[in-house]
């Protein structure tokens, strides 16, 4: 038997056409998105605003000073006349941190005793205020470590320090949030395009009344389920590999991994969604319900508890193992290895086997549903 | 015509019966419907009508029963069942974010026609809705009687021998309905039946035969001339006076009167007396201090059949 699922394909084609917020949710929204987070959701720190309020006035004090302003992290804002001025900067947000350097700072350096400064950041957006510590942290006891080495040249001997680490970052040199975040995106553009838009295309025929006229017709229901999910699936792939494409030029996230490898984990991972789609409009009777399941179910779950922004490690125990429930998860996971590290599908099996039951389940499911109620 | 033995028939339907948990839709209904005729379906709202065409479409399985639909048995063949009718339901059905050619080229494609025989079809359905140039307007700029054409073209695209119309008048305007029912007769007179539900009287005067359901029963079934001749015995006065309320409950409690009901200023009155009731009447009104302007015996109508039909049934539902 041969399946008449053209006239449907075509219907939808011409729905979607014609339907621009439609068109847009499909292929703008993602285009926009990878916008706003390559550029916007932004964790790298940089060009932290310092004010220094310098009691000392010596070489000394102004050599440490220099040594934090040289870098890209620090950029010197105000130098400060008095310590009242310091609560000030901060409130109004002129400055991010403040360096108060005591009058005896130099003196006690140079006769080899301990000095102190005092380091006051603002921390009212954690994130940031543990960062420009860890900095602050770094950019001091390298000066230290300069001065120790000095003390000890001067008195004529060798200086070394017992461990010195040398990290050398893979993948993501750079350390560039948006290399980590596009991969990572594919999972929400996906599912939007998928789960959200299936769901409404099929709950909106029941809503108008045409799906009755459907089932009153000699169409199968499987005819009916493939004709209305196939659209959506090569517009997923539009999508994402416009996407691919953007990231690229904005982002420079180039795949360094196998084209088809990645591509198979999109499909595998779109007809996972596509099927949870499908299980929401066999349960849904209204384009709002509809909606609001498709939303609670996949995209804030993708967006929470894939590990597209917050790290799973440092979640609850709890919400660990719930985060196992999620294919976005481990769709991410494949996708950032095979698009920043480049590896092969040895590496990424498990996560594999994982999508393909994931899917073969949520599919298994959805369509007994979908067809008992469409074949009534 | 499928293969199996219908006498004729375009549907028979056989004890059919379907529940919804303790509440019974539609309650062992048998009757036969006759090849090229219209089938009128009458009957107050919720009283089984839409079920039972649910039920003969295949979008409902029967709780118990059986029904013969253009040869097919209903829910062992329902693909066949399927391929043989058109359904169209008082919503319509049809994609408002297409033109009027794409709705008519997805539902070709839906019932397999393609080529030749499309474009044939094609051309039909839009001389038939009179939609000849608006070929590419959007269906949702349409107005009611348009669509309510261009859907029952889509419904029979693929020239089914049987055609299902449920409410198909609803929400149009009288001069559509009365384009839509020449429709009907245009249909009927090319050997398809119709099968239509209805609660319009005067549309149900138009049917060859009537089906008369109340409760999820059939309560009456047979042309409108031979219903109406069911209350040959009775005789029919249409009074006018100023308090029809009053005067509708001064006449119940008379012993010689079977029924009365309002019609919009006047009311009607049922006897079960063969004599003429005119005087009895106007003695009744008269000791109540009422005044009637008028009482005309009159040609019972299809209203006055049913509602006389709803009352008997009440009436043995109350002794039981």
């Amino acid at each position: 038997m041969t399946l008449n699922i053209l006239p449907i394909v075509k219907k939808e084609f011409r729905q979607i056409r014609r339907d621009k917020r439609a068109l847009g949710i499909l292929i703008f929204l993602p285009a926009f998105m990878l916008l706003l987070v390559g550029y916007a959701l932004n964790f790298d720190v940089k060009h932290l605003k310092l004010a220094v309020y310098d009691e000392d006035r010596s070489s000394r004090s102004r050599e440490l000073v220099a040594s934090m302003t040289q870098s890209d992290y620090f950029g010197l804002a105000l130098a400060l006349d008095s310590k009242a001025q310091i609560d000030r900067v901060l409130e109004n947000g002129d400055a991010h941190l403040a360096l108060v350097i005591p009058s005896d700072f130099s003196r006690k350096l140079d006769s080899g005793n301990e000095a102190t400064v005092q380091v006051i950041i603002d921390g009212s957006n954690s994130n940031s205020a543990t960062t420009a510590g860890g900095y602050m942290a770094q950019a001091i006891l390298a000066y230290s470590t300069r001065v120790q080495a000095e003390w000890l040249e001067q008195r004529g001997r060798a200086f070394t320090i017992p461990l010195d680490i040398r990290p050398r970052l893979l993948y993501n040199p750079e350390l560039k949030t948006a290399k980590y975040l596009v991969p990572g995106l594919f999972g929400l553009i996906l599912m939007i395009a998928t789960v959200i838009s299936t769901s409404l295309s099929i709950v909106r025929e029941k809503e108008m009344g045409t799906m009755e006229q459907l089932k009153t017709s000699p169409l199968r229901a499987e005819e009916i389920i493939i004709g209305k999910t196939i659209p959506y699936l090569i517009i997923a792939l539009f999508s994402s590999t416009l996407v691919l494409i953007l990231g690229w030029l904005l982002f420079d996230v180039s795949v360094r991994g196998d084209l088809l490898l990645l591509y198979s984990a999109i499909l595998l991972f779109l007809i996972a969604g596509l099927a949870q789609g499908m299980l929401i409009s066999s349960v849904a009777e209204t384009q709002q319900v509809a909606y609001l399941m498709s939303v609670f179910s996949s995209l804030l779950p993708a967006f929470l508890l894939s590990g597209f922004i917050f790290p799973i490690q440092s979640m609850p125990v709890a919400l660990q193992v719930f985060s196992n429930l999620m294919a976005t998860k481990f769709f991410l996971s494949i996708l950032r290895s095979i698009i920043l590290k480049g590896v092969g599908f040895e590496a990424v099996w498990e996560q594999f086997v994982y999508l393909i039951i994931f899917a073969v389940v949520v599919l298994g499911i959805s369509s007994a549903r979908l067809k008992k109620e469409l074949s009534r | 015509m499928g293969t199996n033995n219908t006498n004729g028939y375009a549907v028979t339907v056989e004890g059919l019966t379907k529940r919804f948990g303790s509440f019974v839709a539609v309650d062992n209904m048998s009757f036969n419907v006759k090849r090229g005729e219209v089938f009128g379906f009458l009957g107050p709202n919720g009283a089984g009508k839409s079920t039972t065409i649910r039920m003969l479409c295949g979008l409902l399985d029967p709780t118990a029963g059986s029904a013969v639909v253009g040869g097919y048995q209903v829910g062992k063949e329902s693909d066949l069942v399927k391929a043989n009718i058109g359904y169209m339901s008082q919503r319509f059905s049809l994609y408002e974010d297409l033109t009027v050619e794409q709705n008519i080229n997805f539902y070709g494609g839906v019932y397999g026609l393609e080529g030749a025989r499309l474009r044939e079809r094609k051309e039909w359905a839009v001389l038939m809705a009179g939609l000849r140039g608006k070929e590419a307007m959007l269906t949702h700029n349409l107005s009611g009687g348009w669509k309510q054409r261009l859907a029952l073209g889509c419904a029979i695209l693929h020239e089914p021998s049987i055609v299902f119309l449920d409410e198909p008048t609803g929400g149009v305007d009288p001069v559509s309905r009365r384009n839509f029912w020449d429709l009907i007769y245009t249909l009927s007179h090319s050997g398809i039946t119709v099968f239509v539900t209805t609660h319009y009287m005067d549309e149900a005067e138009h049917c060859n035969t009537i089906g008369f359901i109340y409760s999820g029963k059939l309560i009456a079934l047979g042309s409108p001339t031979e219903l109406k001749h069911r209350l040959d015995r009775y005789q029919i006065y249409e009074v006018q006076c100023e308090k029809p309320v009053d005067a509708m409950e001064l006449l119940q409690q008379q012993s010689w009167v079977r029924e009365t009901s309002i019609f919009g200023s006047s009311f009607h009155v049922s006897t079960g007396e063969s004599e003429e009731a005119k005087p009895n009447i106007r003695r009744v009104l008269e000791r109540g201090r009422m005044t009637a302007e008028r009482i005309d015996r009159i040609v019972p109508s299809l209203e006055d059949v049913f509602i006389h039909l709803i009352a008997e049934v009440d009436q043995g539902a109350g002794k039981t």
